[in-house]
């Protein structure tokens, strides 16, 4: 909104809003390790050294690991950031995030599991 | 047995629009569309008259003003609400028509887009917009605030969600709408089985909708984080703005998980994957789970700020601060949260095993736990009070005693055996809107008759008020009680016509029901009218008709452009309660300029942009939609070079309208 004076002191407390001091050092830091980040997993993929499920789980760790070098070196997040606001949404996310993906695959299996007859059961259906 | 259907032929130019398109072989649609057309030139032609364009742009379609959006927001409410409500009066006529052979009137491709159309609208476009616009107008003036913390992507939001209401009512004349059911569930909304335009207008009305609700609920969280005035800590918030901030804490966590699924859908019809189809590994079980993971938060997103102002109306009309706020913001969180972690009561026989339905049926009982701790609070709140009952206090105490039966049918329904004999039946359709009127609709009610004078400066008309309140209540009860009754028969929902006769007159109670909350909303509208030409003599000067507690009582009503002269120091909850308490003196000198944000057009042109490509993307008119984004992105850039972004209010002009303020205050006094 505005540069009201009156504003300034809007919010919860005698804490200003800090922007994080972002530098060239910190884009390069980010920039290369995402690089390095990607560049593996399509190795991996590319050239199969490990087994199909071993691969697929490196993958996924990479990925979690890009996830957190974005978040620390492209959107500057730290503990203190934005007066603790930007890590408790980022606690809220996660919180449901992980509610989603884990319910999500507990009940898909479960659908699976007692919707999924097997040829045999179906010759026993009417 | 429905089978694949081919689709239909396109051309080059206009895709698959054609002539065909137009539904002009049904005579109910062709008589609409005269009387929609007829209206809408006598309204294009009122304003040409009264040379109204420049003003309607200058003031209010461009307007950049919290208070202005809200207001059109609660208009785009209103208008889709009638259309919604006439959507529920056919499904009632033909539902009670549809006996002892008789077809009804309603061919089945027609009922099955009005069931489809009546719950979209009602939930997206009347639900939401009036709620959206409740908060955008009350929150900044309950904060102390100037504006939200982003006014012109207040109103690109609006504008957002006036292209999705619009592009899903091009349908009603242009096409076709789904014939899904409102959460279009594959594979029947899939390419294969509904081949034609309705689930594209389905889709791309909500995705369009979506971003607009997505970015005004960012933009609430952060008015509200940001734009408190000093002194207001998180506990000091009055509680309407705090359900407001866990209503939009759910609009932002959970609409990007509709937007994912629309897209997922979206691409099956349009790009031939398989995400939701029957085959190569597609699992139409996939999108309900997601849906409804969106769809669960959504209704509590739906309730929440409503559940504050029953808090706000409740203490204000029995002279006492709220019994309980603590509890009050605790409940709050705990629903929010809780929200999350029960979405599979709305697929309990899908053929999860008994431990996932125990799980997600436990939680959802527990959510009536919060719920009921409100309940008493509101009761408590009013114990051995000086209860006025004026109109917002009727709406609220008939919300206590509807919403109370809506809660237990559905903690019944949380008992997954129960929910077995009675899911998709009319005892479910008796449930939510047991709950979304008596808890979402009434409360509505209540706001609106609490904050009009507000908003215009006089009261609404209590004669009519009462009518409206009266044929309401009543009607709701005829006609739902019935569906309840019904849906214990076994009836289940969407049916069109039916065998046994011995049904009929439950049908038919329950049509004489929406007869009586069709005279509700008609004296509703009157009061609206009857208020408007007796302004004069409901005219409050004094910014304060209710004995208010908080802080938008203690501006003017309307309130100035910049809400407060000086941002308030707050030191109490019940803010305004307690300055009145301290004999506050209104600062009548001193005035300074007052920085504000100037109005643009740019949200206005860029909901078109999106509208037609919106439209293009139904009738897969590509040359359109590509035209129609490079539109939008470039206009979007554009804008970032418009630099006349701010502008102040002179304190000349800013201890003028005070003056006016003054004035009127010695006057009443």
């Amino acid at each position: 909104m505005s540069a009201d004076p009156h504003h300034a002191h809007a919010g919860d407390g005698p804490h200003e809003i800090e922007m994080p001091h972002a530098s060239m050092r910190d884009y390069l830091i980010g920039f290369i390790l995402s690089v390095i980040l990607t560049a593996i997993p399509f190795w991996l993929v590319m050239e199969r050294p490990l087994s199909d499920g071993a691969t697929a789980a490196v993958i996924m760790v990479f990925a979690a690991v890009q996830i957190v070098v974005h978040m620390v070196f492209f959107l500057h997040m730290s503990p203190k950031a934005e007066g603790g606001w930007s890590i408790t949404s980022l606690t809220f996310t996660i919180i449901i995030v992980v509610i989603m993906l884990a319910g999500s695959l507990w009940v898909m299996h479960h659908l699976n599991t007692n919707m999924m007859p097997s040829p045999h059961d179906m010759s026993q259906l009417p | 047995m429905i089978t694949p259907q081919p689709a239909p032929a396109t051309g080059p130019f206009l895709g698959k629009l054609s002539l065909d398109a137009l539904p002009l072989h049904e005579p109910i649609l062709v008589v609409t569309f005269i009387a929609v057309a007829i209206g809408g030139i006598a309204v294009l032609a009122a304003i040409t008259k009264y040379r109204l364009w420049g003003w309607l742009w200058r003031d209010w379609l461009t307007t950049v003003d919290h208070k202005r959006i809200g207001i059109m927001y609660m208009i785009l409410g209103l208008i889709m609400f009638l259309r919604g409500f006439a959507d529920a009066i056919m499904m009632r006529l033909q539902q009670a028509m549809a006996f002892g052979g008789s077809e009804g009137y309603l061919p089945p491709h027609h009922y099955d887009q009005i069931f489809t159309a009546h719950g979209v609208i009602m939930i997206f476009f009347v639900a939401m917009p009036f709620i959206t616009g409740l908060m955008n107008y009350i929150v900044p003036l309950q904060i102390g605030a100037r504006d939200v913390s982003f006014p012109f992507l207040n109103n690109f939001s609006f504008w957002m969600t006036v292209s999705g209401a619009a592009l899903t009512m091009i349908s009603l004349f242009v096409g076709e709408y789904a014939q899904t059911g409102w959460l279009a569930y594959p594979p029947l909304s899939g390419i294969a089985y509904s081949p034609n335009v309705g689930v594209d207008y389905y889709i791309w009305g909500l995705q369009i909708a979506g971003v607009g609700t997505t970015l005004s609920g960012i933009n609430l969280i952060v008015t509200i984080l940001k734009l408190r005035a000093p002194g207001m800590g998180l506990m000091k918030m009055p509680v309407f703005t705090w359900t407001s901030l866990c209503a939009n804490i759910l609009i932002v966590a959970s609409f990007p998980i509709l937007t994912a699924t629309l897209t997922l859908l979206a691409l099956d019809r349009y790009a031939g994957t398989n995400f939701f189809t029957n085959d190569l590994g597609g699992s139409p079980m996939m999108y309900v789970n997601l849906i409804w993971i969106w769809g669960h938060p959504e209704v509590y997103i739906l309730v929440l700020p409503l559940f504050g102002v029953y808090s706000e109306v409740t203490s204000t009309f029995s002279g006492k601060k709220l019994f309980g706020y603590t509890s009050m913001v605790y409940a709050t969180i705990c629903i929010t949260i809780l929200s999350y972690i029960v979405w599979l009561h709305h697929f309990f026989t899908m053929g999860s095993g008994a431990s996932v339905n125990s799980f997600f049926g436990i939680t959802t009982m527990v959510i009536s736990i919060p719920t009921g701790a409100k309940l008493f609070n509101w009761l408590f709140t009013m114990y051995r009070g000086r209860i006025r009952f004026e109109l917002p206090m009727m709406w609220t105490v008939a919300f206590m005693l509807t919403f109370v039966i809506g809660g237990m049918t559905g903690v019944l329904l949380a008992v997954p055996p129960a929910d077995f004999v009675l899911h998709n039946s009319l005892f479910l359709i008796a449930h939510f809107h047991n709950v979304i009127i008596g808890g979402v609709l009434f409360g509505l009610f209540a706001a609106i008759n609490y904050w009009w004078p507000k908003a215009f400066g006089f009261k609404l008309d209590v004669f009519w008020g009462k009518i409206s309140f009266w044929c309401w209540v009543v009607g709701f009860w005829m006609a739902f009680m019935p569906l309840y009754i019904l849906g214990l028969m076994g009836v289940t929902r969407r049916m069109r016509v039916f065998d046994d006769p011995s049904l009929q007159i439950w049908f038919v109670i329950a049509a004489i029901g929406a007869a009586v909350i069709a005279v509700g909303i008609a004296a509703m509208l009157i009061q609206f009218g009857v208020s408007i030409w007796r302004r004069k003599e409901l005219a409050d000067e004094s910014g304060d008709p209710w004995g208010g507690r908080t802080l938008e009582w203690a501006t003017s009503s309307p309130p100035p452009d910049y809400n407060f002269a000086f941002t308030p120091v707050i030191h109490s909850l019940d803010a305004w309660h307690d300055m009145k308490k301290r004999g506050h003196q209104r600062p009548v000198a001193d005035f300074r300029d007052i920085h504000m944000p100037s109005n643009t057009g740019t949200g206005f042109i860029l909901a078109a942009f999106c509208l037609v490509m919106g439209f293009a993307l139904v009738w897969h008119i590509w040359w359109l939609v590509i035209a129609s984004f490079v539109a939008t992105i470039a206009y979007a850039i554009f804008h970032t070079f418009n630099y006349k972004r701010d502008f102040d209010i002179p304190a000349a002009t800013v201890a003028a309208v005070e003056d006016v303020r003054t004035r009127h205050l010695a006057a009443g006094a």
